[in-house]
């Protein structure tokens, strides 16, 4: 964990995000304040509708704050163009879905090649790297399969293979083990555990399911657009 | 992103819908081939109309009975034909043309042997083959002895010697023409078709000998006659114009009842037929690369929006806008830019077509090729960035969400 005069590396301040105008307006999030430090796996919990999903998107800059701030190592995010996010999300976080959100129709290794492509990172050193980060989640020799023709289980694989191979420093994953059955989410979950302690990749983790919460060493609890609990397991 | 990557990228988004980029593409295909296939046929047609004015003889002027509208069109009924004392009066009279002569032709059926077949039989003044630099390849011409006595003999075309004497040499056999029977003393020079007609499917005799023995009098249908000077045309054609007036008691003010042509007109008639045509061609072209523009537009918008999930997966790995629109516009610009491909060979091949059936040289339109190629490349841009602009601008969350 950084030390105390360091800023830690994603901070929420008085964050809210509000959907729609006028009547119809819908308060996401309600004023979250969070700081995440360097290395750590913190699990995020809460009902459907409570803004757990809505802060990962803030927090991977898929979307910005309506009102608050959000800093990354100290420096805000605000006012940031377009390109330079973009810039942001492909170098420091790697994303991991439910539903996988692989290209269709697209073999595992162009998939994870993906952000080594907008990196602007030449082919042959791209091939490698991909290669490289298939055959680290167990996919060695399945590079040329499309995604219809892989399990579930390791169609997250190769979300995973995709979301580090441009080694970032933060993991986004909402709800990795959601459409996996309980063994094979395991894998996964070991699988993001490693990437934690091997290469000091922090992790967050949107989970529906209590006995994974419980499991991560931070677990935070999302209510009504707000954060109602913040636990810290002794390791 | 290097382009190299978006355009292969764009070659495997586009040959996963081979059907529909194929068809999208066909209008662009449509309009680049129309293009091309127009271009090639008015520069084949204006080389061909270039050629076939030059073998009617430099400096060759012809005045015909009738009415003239403005070069072509003639009313000839009730017009009195023109005479020899005409003739003899352009002759003598006039300065600024030389070698007149007398030309007159009707389709008749020949017989030679047991071979019969109409062929377009021309009685004209020995003048008229120096006029039109047209000679014999074998034997001779009928001279002006030929001419003076209404000798009955005749020179043959090429085809004229391979129907009716069956390729074998003509010279010194005998020739049926309706009740005349001539000797043919010569075959002509090969001259292939012009504006369509075979040139070499003719008969000619002397002038006299048509007039007395065919048509039963002496009036002349055709006066022609070469100016001195290629530049002096319009003064010679003026000159003759007024020697006939005067002899056909035109009264000033009132219209010529007869027509003097000369090649130019023939040209510039046919250079605005052309020109006509080629305008029509275009038009077609323009609209046809317009509805193939919008095919195209329409198909990426079509795309844009399957792909939406794409988009946002590109956009969350850290596709900048300008990537995702760089992507989707090259995708356009490489479906135009095949079509145009595809639409020029289409096009060439039309226009070797065309000009084989119409017998007009094929040229291959080397400056507009380049150009069709750049105007689908630009269609593709100008149609493709809507689409790609709206691709480009996509929230990626919501992108990621849709379904």
């Amino acid at each position: 964990m950084g030390s105390p005069t360091e800023p830690a590396l994603l901070s929420l301040r008085s964050v809210i995000r509000i959907y729609g105008e006028g009547e119809a307006a819908v308060r996401a999030l309600d004023g979250v304040d969070l700081d995440v430090q360097r290395g750590e796996i913190v699990a995020i919990t809460g009902a459907s509708g409570s803004g757990k999903s809505t802060a990962m998107s803030i927090l991977g800059l898929l979307e910005l704050p309506s009102g608050g701030e959000y800093r990354i190592e100290g420096v805000p995010v605000q006012g940031l163009a377009p390109d330079v996010l973009a810039a942001l999300r492909n170098a420091r976080f790697g994303f991991v879905f439910q539903t996988f959100q692989l290209l269709s129709r697209t073999s595992a290794l162009e998939n994870v090649q993906l952000p080594l492509i907008y990196a602007g990172m030449p082919a042959r050193e791209r091939l490698r790297r991909a290669a490289q980060a298939l055959a680290a989640v167990g996919l060695a020799g399945r590079e040329e399969a499309m995604p219809n023709q892989l399990s579930g289980g390791q169609q997250q694989r190769v979300a995973i293979a995709r979301a580090v191979v441009n080694d970032p420093e933060v993991i986004l994953a909402d709800e990795p083990t959601g459409n996996l059955d309980s063994k094979t989410g395991a894998e996964i979950l070991q699988l993001l555990q490693s990437l934690n302690r091997e290469r000091g990749i922090t992790v967050l983790m949107v989970t529906h399911d209590p006995g994974i919460a419980a499991q991560a060493p931070r677990q935070l609890v999302f209510r009504d657009g707000r954060i109602v609990g913040d636990e810290r397991r002794a390791a | 992103m290097s382009l190299d990557t978006t355009g292969r990228l764009a070659f495997a988004a586009l040959l996963r819908n081979k059907m529909r980029s194929m068809l999208t593409a066909l209008g662009i295909v449509i309009g680049v081939a129309a293009v091309v296939t127009m271009q090639s046929m008015g520069e084949g047609a204006t080389a061909y109309v270039g050629d076939a004015i030059s073998g009617l003889g430099s400096n060759m002027l012809m005045a015909m009975p009738g009415a003239s509208k403005g070069g072509m069109g003639h009313m000839t009924l009730g017009v009195p034909l023109f005479t020899m004392a005409d003739m003899e009066a352009l002759r003598h009279e006039a300065h600024l043309v030389r070698l007149v002569g007398a030309a007159n032709s009707r389709q008749l059926r020949t017989v030679a042997g047991a071979n019969n077949r109409t062929v377009n039989v021309a009685g004209v003044s020995p003048e008229y083959f120096e006029v039109r630099s047209w000679g014999v390849s074998e034997g001779r011409l009928p001279g002006p002895e030929d001419e003076r006595q209404a000798a009955t003999v005749c020179v043959v075309g090429k085809t004229v010697r391979d129907m009716l004497f069956e390729g074998q040499n003509p010279i010194g056999r005998e020739l049926r023409v309706q009740n005349l029977t001539c000797r043919v003393v010569g075959q002509m020079e090969v001259k292939g078709a012009t504006f369509g007609q075979d040139q070499d499917d003719i008969v000619f005799m002397p002038y006299s000998t048509f007039s007395r023995r065919i048509v039963g009098n002496d009036r002349v249908a055709v006066i022609f006659a070469s100016a001195v000077e290629a530049d002096r045309i319009d003064a010679a054609k003026d000159e003759v114009t007024a020697i006939l007036r005067h002899r056909r008691h035109i009264p000033a003010g009132e219209d010529d009842d007869f027509a003097v042509t000369d090649p130019r007109q023939i040209q510039a008639v046919l250079q605005t037929v052309t020109v006509v045509l080629t305008a029509l061609l275009a038009a077609v072209a323009a609209v046809s690369l317009l509805v193939g523009g919008i095919g195209i537009m329409n198909i990426m918008l079509v795309s844009v929006t399957e792909r939406t999930r794409e988009i946002g997966i590109r956009l969350a790995v850290g596709a900048r806008g300008s990537d995702i629109l760089m992507q989707f516009l090259v995708e356009a610009v490489v479906l135009s830019a095949a079509g145009g491909a595809i639409g020029i060979g289409v096009g060439l091949a039309a226009a070797w077509g065309v000009a084989r059936s119409i017998s007009i040289p094929y040229v291959v339109p080397t400056a507009a090729l380049p150009l069709a190629f750049f105007v689908s490349l630009f269609i593709g841009v100008v149609f493709g960035v809507i689409p790609a602009r709206k691709a480009a601008r996509m929230n990626p969350l919501a992108a990621l969400r849709w379904e």
